[in-house]
């Protein structure tokens, strides 16, 4: 059973120490920026998007979930050259939701990690694509086909780096 | 009150961040927009990884190169040599053109932008968002790169810098869809403006229905816009069909290759410059007009006097400046008057006729008997006898 309701007394409640906190984000922006020149296919990830994810269901509070993805989205809005908030807000949301998510369900498993990733990222591009034509009027094309396969790919991807993420968590 | 304290700050930080946007997406339709600080605290702290990395890169891949990977370097060698050899002889061809030009140009007081200073730059990073078609470069205002710079590569145009900060900048290409570049088709001289898509395609917009546009036209920058200098390559027309609202659907195969960027140009000085008549060896314009004009085969008197038997002027017009004269004879036989009208033939164009064959030959000496490297003979050829 990869999703499993449980109480709020059996939910384990995680931190990061300081250094990983700030490097573990700037790694992933500077993979997202830096890897998509060599590797076209790149630009299909989300990094930012996972740590978000990572950080907001170990740390399972809704305030910090919201703060770390308000803030990693504003970083990478800022690496673009359209108007800094776009990101800020989607992750935002992601960040508040997955933290709501991670306190009542445990998603410490790679079966829920997948489906938790899956769900937050359709979740991300709607509300990335609804701020986008919505407030700031970008002509976006949304494409069935490369956000399902983005989903997957990076829901894919989640599974794997969360395990490697996971030994930088340590116990509140 | 605790229990709606998370959707409070969620809502408050939300509601912060919309504002912001909307503060920025007035200010984006007003004036210049000036750059946010995070954008600076983000790039500062994110580029110099990107360089490090970069910088490393090159370096071993220099090692490898020069040092160890020689595979086929002489054969390439050859290939150069006989490629210069070529463009020797091309260069030669296309200089009394040039010239021509010129000396048109200056008759007419036009003014032409050249690109008088660039500097190079490494693509070190990109926006890291398919929505963001940019890229950053390893250069910034330190160096000279400032907004608003036209970017290209030796294949074609790239885009132009959007925001420079102190050792790099952002550049936004032009299949981005915020950007736009004046063109011009350069088979058929009509004007459109080139747009990035949401998919990352570039188009050719602002053309009508009933031009004649067909793939494979070459498309170059205008310089309409006064941001790219006119006549960089930009692409090449891929798709031609009919669009909505009476203008034609051009998809635009761009010349550099956008995905795979390494290196690029920035144009950092442009400068105005009308050609003038002291540059193009005293010859003016009228001159070259008459020696264009269709000449009328020699009076039979007249060739009885000729002591050397000369072809038509218009059998073959010799490219050469010098190689001009037999023109000019030819029209000045037609005139009655040997020497012509004194107002309209220069001193250099009043030798004899058999004086201006010399000046063919030895003009066109170096092209014969330059290749050691056996250009191909219809190569030669076509450089003496090529017709304007």
């Amino acid at each position: 059973m990869p999703i499993t309701y449980t109480s709020q007394e059996q939910v384990e409640v995680y931190r990061f120490s300081a250094p990983a906190a700030i490097i573990i984000p700037l790694v992933a922006l500077f993979l997202q920026a830096f890897l998509p020149l060599r590797l076209h296919f790149f630009s299909l990830f989300d990094l930012p998007l996972l740590v978000v994810i990572f950080f907001a269901v170990a740390r399972r509070s809704p305030v910090s979930g919201l703060l770390t993805g308000a803030l990693i989205g504003l970083l990478q809005d800022s690496l673009t050259h359209q108007p800094i908030g776009i990101y800020g807000i989607a992750k935002t949301v992601v960040g508040f939701g997955a933290s709501s998510l991670g306190a009542k369900l445990d998603v410490d498993n790679v079966g829920a990690r997948f489906l938790v990733t899956l769900f937050f990222y359709a979740v991300h591009e709607v509300v990335y694509f609804t701020v986008a034509r919505g407030l700031v009027k970008l002509t976006l094309q949304w494409s069935w086909g490369h956000e399902i396969g983005g989903a997957l790919l990076n829901a894919v991807t989640a599974a794997i780096l969360f395990t490697l993420l996971d030994r930088f968590k340590q116990r509140a | 009150m605790s229990r709606y304290r998370n959707v409070t700050i969620l809502v408050a930080i939300l509601f912060a961040q919309v504002l912001g946007l909307a503060v920025q997406v007035k200010r984006r339709s007003g004036a210049d927009e000036s750059t946010r600080i995070i954008r600076l605290w983000t790039v500062s702290a994110i580029t110099p990884f990107e360089k490090a990395i970069v910088w490393c890169q090159n370096g071993l891949g220099g090692m490898w190169n020069n040092y160890v990977y020689l595979r086929g370097v002489r054969q390439e060698n050859r290939d150069l040599k006989f490629e210069i050899e070529q463009l020797r002889l091309e260069r030669v061809r296309l200089s009394d053109d040039a010239q021509q030009a010129r000396r048109l140009q200056a008759l007419l007081g036009f003014k032409e932008q050249y690109i008088a200073k660039t500097v190079a730059a490494q693509v070190i990073g990109s926006s890291g968002s398919e929505q963001s078609r940019s890229v950053y470069i390893d250069k910034g205002t330190s160096d000279g790169v400032e907004k608003d710079m036209a970017v290209i590569t030796a294949d074609g145009l790239v885009g132009k810098v959007l925001r420079a900060y102190g050792s790099s900048s952002q550049v936004l290409l032009i299949n981005d869809q915020s950007s736009g570049v004046g063109v011009i088709l350069d088979k058929s001289r009509l004007q459109g403006v080139i747009k990035g898509t949401a998919a990352g395609e570039v188009v050719l917009e602002k053309v009508m229905t009933d031009e004649q546009v067909s793939p494979g036209d070459l498309i170059v920058t205008s310089g309409g816009d006064q941001i790219f200098p006119k006549g960089l390559t930009v692409g090449t027309v891929m798709k031609v069909s009919p669009g909505a609202d009476l203008f034609l659907n051009i998809r635009v195969k761009p010349s550099a290759n956008l995905s795979r960027l390494e290196e690029v140009l920035v144009i950092t000085k442009k400068e105005d410059r009308a050609p003038s008549l002291a540059e193009t060896n005293s010859v003016r314009a009228v001159d070259i007009l008459t020696q264009r004009l269709p000449s009328v085969p020699d009076k039979p008197a007249a060739d009885a006097n000729q002591p050397v038997a000369e072809p038509p002027a218009s059998a073959a017009k010799p490219s050469n400046a010098a190689a001009k004269p037999p023109g000019n004879a030819a029209l000045n036989n037609r005139a009655g008057d040997p020497a012509g009208p004194a107002g309209i033939k220069p001193a250099a164009l009043q030798k004899p006729v058999s004086t201006a064959k010399k000046a063919v030959q030895q003009t066109s000496r170096p092209v014969t008997t330059a290749p050691a490297t056996e250009p191909p003979a219809a190569e030669a050829g076509t450089t003496e006898d090529k017709p304007h």
